[in-house]
């Protein structure tokens, strides 16, 4: 599986509060509508200037805070392709999987990509190519059942299938 | 042979997937005993409604209750408050507390649904809490427990274990409080990623259930995925008043190599503080004495219990609150609201000048009931200070005990509780 996106580059500890504001939190249902306030209180500038299949290069502990299941269902709804990271924070990650967000841990990313860079993540593999320095990043495989999940588009489908409901 | 390694997480989760021994790093399937959810039950909702399971697992382990935003803040959480009463109707969930009760991590523990070696999950960060009882705990996200409610299992990755000893005496105000944010100011935001913590040592064994729960909650802020006090007398005697469930108390092995141990002694700790914006800036009170706060918060599932509305009290007996500062107190549970009541804490709090909230989250996540304006600073009892976690972006949450926010309150500025 090949992602390939332009990257929009943030730095360590971005916490769930600056990618989802709490205010917005009873939003539960509309998720096109929790597309439109991603990162809005602390990094405006994010809805101004990122587009629909982009790929987000955070630092260490991308996702820390609450288990806002709205912070990583924003970003998939805004378009965002996948989140590659330093680290994640677990409830972040966990959300992201489930939700069919790829999230990939790549120990050195923030160093060998930069914002606006164009990269290309081979899933199965777990490698990550710099189109501008045509680095290979290596970054880690996912687990095989995690990989399942993810793609099967989320652990909803992923779970239909398994208990034999069919989708509509 | 049966391996003599295990910690408290590896033995948990084996029993909960049906396995003789599992690993760190291993992922299992484990069966969950009680799946707890509060107005993001909402979103949970909606997502098991797309599986498309008629009806949940096992309606007696589910727990749904309403604190974040009680009374109901806007329309739009009226209708969240309505569908979920019509669900949890509807499935008969037998533990359905609706806004009665308080916070969710107070409430679980008061009416006996936290048991040792059972595995709790909970919509919401803090779950670690319930560590305190020796419960596998863990915060997880909607999706996710739309699987939980439909198939009583989730998968779970195997943490390691990091091993906290704490030993000494306190000095007179220092707190539980003091001593977590002390230990997440060392180990910093993601010190314990994806990790379990055990907490050992004679200061822990000595420690009231009250604060052992505020050790068990803030580890999440330092990324931990659970964070066990290990069950003793004081827990079963807790347990045992509030629930008559069989449990077994499951203990770490005696040879287990931790991936890490921290040692301290709190002989010497002092007050302290963790400055904006995140938890693991930690300095000592005395650093920043004198800042002036227009907000003291006293409540949250972090210190919103008795011993700690009795320690602001203490401090705030007869005395007024600075006239340029409000002082917002919120027991954590109905509960504690009434035995705060009958000892006479709230008649303090009120003649102090105080405002005492209904039982519940209140401004802590930042939806209503006291948000900050830019460039205003608040201290408070809760576990967040993330920018804009309680109002503007451009306002300042500091963090501390309850005897610390209950003197500066009154001072106007950040002080030492004494
Ligand atoms: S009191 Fe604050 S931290 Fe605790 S559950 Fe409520 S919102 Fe979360």
């Amino acid at each position: 599986m090949l992602i390939k996106g332009h990257v929009y580059k943030f730095g360590n500890n971005i916490n769930t509060d600056v990618i989802y504001p709490g205010k917005y939190l009873s939003i539960t249902a509309d998720r096109e509508e929790m597309a439109k306030h991603c990162f809005e209180a602390v990094h405006p500038e994010f809805l101004k200037n990122a587009n629909p299949g982009d790929i987000i290069v955070g630092g260490k502990n991308f996702g820390c805070g609450s288990s806002r299941e709205q912070a990583a269902t924003c970003l998939k709804y805004f378009g965002v392709r996948a989140v590659v990271a330093e680290t994640f924070a677990r409830i972040f990650y966990r959300n992201a999987i489930n939700l069919g967000l790829p999230v990939i841990i790549a120990p050195g990313i923030t160093q060998q990509v930069e914002h606006n860079d164009d990269i290309e993540i081979d899933l199965l593999i777990g490698i990550i190519k710099n189109m501008r320095t045509n680095e290979i990043i290596k970054a880690k495989k996912l687990p095989d059942f995690i990989l399942k999940i993810v793609t099967n588009n989320g652990l909803i489908p992923y779970l239909k299938k398994k208990l034999g409901i069919l989708g509509n | 042979m049966i391996s003599m390694n295990k910690t408290i997480a590896e033995k948990i989760l084996a029993r909960a997937s049906g396995k003789k021994v599992v690993s760190p790093n291993e992922i299992v399937m484990a069966r969950v005993d009680v799946a707890m959810s509060h107005e993001n039950a909402d979103v949970v909702l909606r997502s098991f409604k797309e599986i498309g399971v008629k009806k949940v697992w096992d309606k007696e382990r589910i727990v749904i209750l309403f604190d974040h935003r009680i009374p109901a803040d806007s329309e739009r959480t009226a209708a969240t408050h309505r569908r979920l009463r019509t669900f949890a109707k509807e499935q008969q969930i037998k533990y359905f507390y609706d806004l009665r009760q308080g916070i969710c991590h107070q409430v679980l523990a008061e009416l006996g649904h936290d048991l040792p070696g059972e595995v709790l999950v909970g919509t919401d960060s803090h779950t670690t809490t319930h560590g305190a009882f020796g419960t596998f705990a863990t915060g997880i996200g909607a999706t996710e427990m739309a699987g939980v409610w439909a198939t009583g299992e989730l998968w779970l990755r195997v943490p390691e274990s990091i091993k906290i000893n704490v030993d000494g005496k306190f000095k007179p105000c220092v707190t539980a409080k003091d001593l977590i944010l002390h230990i997440i100011g060392i180990l910093g935001a993601d010190g314990a990623n994806y990790q379990a913590v055990e907490f050992h040592g004679e200061t822990i064994s000595h420690m009231t259930i009250a604060s052992r729960m505020v050790l068990s909650n803030l580890p999440m802020e330092m990324g931990a995925k659970v964070a066990f006090v290990p069950p003793d007398e004081q827990t079963i005697a807790y347990l045992k008043k509030r629930t008559d469930k069989h449990f077994q108390v499951i203990l770490p092995d005696q040879d287990v190599e931790y991936s890490g141990e921290l040692n301290i002694n709190v002989s010497s700790l002092t007050s302290q503080v963790a400055c904006p914006h995140s938890v693991d800036n930690v300095k000592p009170v005395s650093e920043i004495t004198g800042l002036k706060i227009d907000q003291a918060l006293i409540g949250s599932c972090t210190n919103g219990r008795l011993e700690d509305l009795a320690a602001a009290a203490e401090i705030l007996e007869g005395k007024t609150v600075h006239p340029d500062t409000r002082l917002l107190v919120i027991p954590a549970s109905r509960r504690v609201y009434l035995e705060a009541l009958h000892k006479g804490y709230i008649e303090i709090f009120v003649r102090a000048g105080g405002l005492v909230l209904n039982p519940g989250c209140g401004p802590c996540l930042g939806a209503h009931q006291g948000l900050l304006a830019p460039e205003e600073i608040c201290l408070a009892t809760t576990n967040r200070n993330f920018k804009g976690r309680m109002g503007s972006p451009e306002a300042f949450v500091y963090l501390a005990s309850p005897g610390t926010v209950a003197a500066s309150a009154l001072k106007g500025e950040i002080t030492e509780p004494c």
